[in-house]
């Protein structure tokens, strides 16, 4: 009701107590293209729906390695998070240069949000546009945070931001709870399969997702933050379709049953 | 030894020698680290590899030596950050020259050798004084040994002289096996005669295919 008063300056709040400036930028989130991740015990899978401005730009950088162990996916106004995404390479460095250790993905999660917070309280200053999931390995194991303009954060074993998201998230919440104990290749497949969800009847392929992990193998060996290259992940989506085609025994409730609008793509069976 | 009061620097000793070749770079130094006429350690490395085809061996205060190579190591993570790859040689040896000269009125008390392929695959050493100034050459030797190490450089590795007209390319013909056997030589004879170079050797290998490490002992009184 009192909606447009309020909403000026990030410094007002409103008769209810909601700073409407944030909430805005959190709507800037929802409108950026999807970002999905999810993590196990010891890995964690960012994967970002690609979005190219026409057909003849190339698209968006959405994933970005912030150092070995880490690296963030985005969602938003993407000059923010790439400001952001240089501001969390230099805490890294700076965090080993001084103490000669990873800097652990929670506290990485924290300087964020904490920057992100002071700009909800400067009157010469407006929210980042960005939503980012932070995905990374630490002596404690693999960890997944969302770091909303807000400047909350949360940690996640599965997340998905941005548009049609909520798509993803359904099928995420229906297999989560098994993730702890996925093995690398699952959590991928399941990443992409949370893509697709978001990409409403358009057909998957390399050049429309990133993909990137990060994680520990079972012998103690780190597999650094890097994003898996085109081909492999073509291979791995040729390899889920071929799945697919093959008749499965029971076959899952297709979640995207309120987002599809009647398009003439085949209906994407999980 | 009683230096001024605010002396604040020491010299731990040490020798480094670089070489390159038609597609190789041997960068190699010992590994005893000393003050005064005492030994700190027989096991310290004095090498840093900031990236895969860029080596710096220093000799001189271990402190400032740590910092600046922390220093650099760190600067390379962020151009490759920024640039999606790994630095080239020439490039950090431009970087290394302005680290030294930002400190022009507190020095780095560093000397310092750069060891690498360049862009083309070619070997290239950088030598250095302390504040900065750098040449790239054929080869170099720096630290306490050096003076007894590079006259026999300059005889033994044929490179074509810097001073001739028009400038030829100063990498040494030589193979990479015979630079690295005479790498082992003259470190065992400066060895010999300088006490603050001893113990073991470290010899770093780059060539196309990689990085290599080698250690040999030396004599340790």
């Amino acid at each position: 009701m009192f909606r447009n008063q309020y909403d000026t300056d990030v410094t007002t709040w409103s008769p209810a107590g909601r700073l409407f400036q944030v909430e805005y930028a959190m709507e800037a989130v929802k409108q950026g293209s999807a970002c999905v991740g999810l993590r196990s015990r010891t890995h964690a899978v960012l994967a970002a729906a690609n979005k190219a401005a026409s057909e003849l730009s190339s698209h968006q950088r959405k994933v970005f390695r912030v150092a070995d162990h880490a690296g963030v996916a985005l969602a938003g106004l993407t000059a923010d998070g790439r400001v952001l995404s240089r501001f969390l390479r230099s805490e890294c460095i700076n965090h080993a240069f001084v103490y000669d250790a990873p800097l652990p993905v929670s506290r990485l999660a924290l300087r964020l949000a904490d920057k992100a917070q002071v700009c909800t309280q400067r009157s010469w200053k407006r929210p980042y546009g960005v939503g980012l999931l932070v995905a990374g390995l630490d002596e404690s194991g693999a960890h997944l945070y969302y770091n909303c303009p807000s400047g909350n954060y949360f940690e996640y074993q599965a997340f998905a931001i941005g548009s049609r998201s909520q798509a993803a998230k359904t099928f995420l919440e229906r297999k989560f709870k098994g993730y702890d104990d996925y093995t690398p290749d699952q959590l991928i497949r399941d990443a992409l399969s949370a893509i697709k969800e978001t990409l409403q009847g358009e057909k998957l392929t390399s050049s429309n997702c990133t993909l990137a992990i990060v994680g520990r193998k079972d012998d103690g060996t780190v597999e650094p933050f890097e994003m898996i290259d085109a081909k492999r992940v073509q291979e791995i989506i040729d390899s889920m379709e071929a799945a697919e085609e093959t008749p499965v025994a029971a076959a899952e409730p297709s979640s995207t049953q309120e987002e599809d609008k009647g398009t003439d793509a085949a209906p994407m069976d999980i | 030894m009683s230096r001024r009061g605010d002396w604040v620097y020491e010299n731990n000793g040490g020798t480094c020698v670089a070489i390159a070749g038609a597609d190789y770079c041997v960068v190699a130094a010992d590994t005893r680290l000393s003050v005064g006429y005492s030994i700190l350690t027989r096991d310290h490395s004095k090498i840093c590899e900031l990236a895969d085809k860029c080596v710096l061996a220093s000799s001189g205060f271990q402190g400032d030596i740590k910092a600046l190579h922390k220093n650099l190591a760190a600067r390379e993570l962020l151009y490759q950050h920024q640039h999606n790859k790994r630095m080239s040689c020439p490039a950090m040896a431009q970087l290394l020259s302005n680290t030294l000269y930002y400190k022009r009125f507190f020095p780095y008390y560093a000397f310092n050798v750069l060891g690498g392929l360049d862009s083309e695959g070619k070997g290239c050493v950088f030598t250095y004084d302390a504040v900065g100034s750098y040449e790239r050459t054929g080869f170099s030797a720096q630290g306490t040994g050096s003076t007894l190490i590079m006259p026999v450089l300059d005889n033994q590795l044929k490179s074509p002289s810097p001073l001739l007209l028009p400038a030829r390319d100063a990498v040494t013909p030589l193979s990479e096996s015979e630079a690295v056997d005479l790498v082992k030589d003259v470190f065992a004879s400066a060895t010999e005669r300088d006490i603050y170079t001893g113990d073991k050797l470290e010899i770093v290998v780059i060539n196309k295919a990689g990085t290599k490490r080698e250690y040999i002992d030396l004599r340790k009184d």
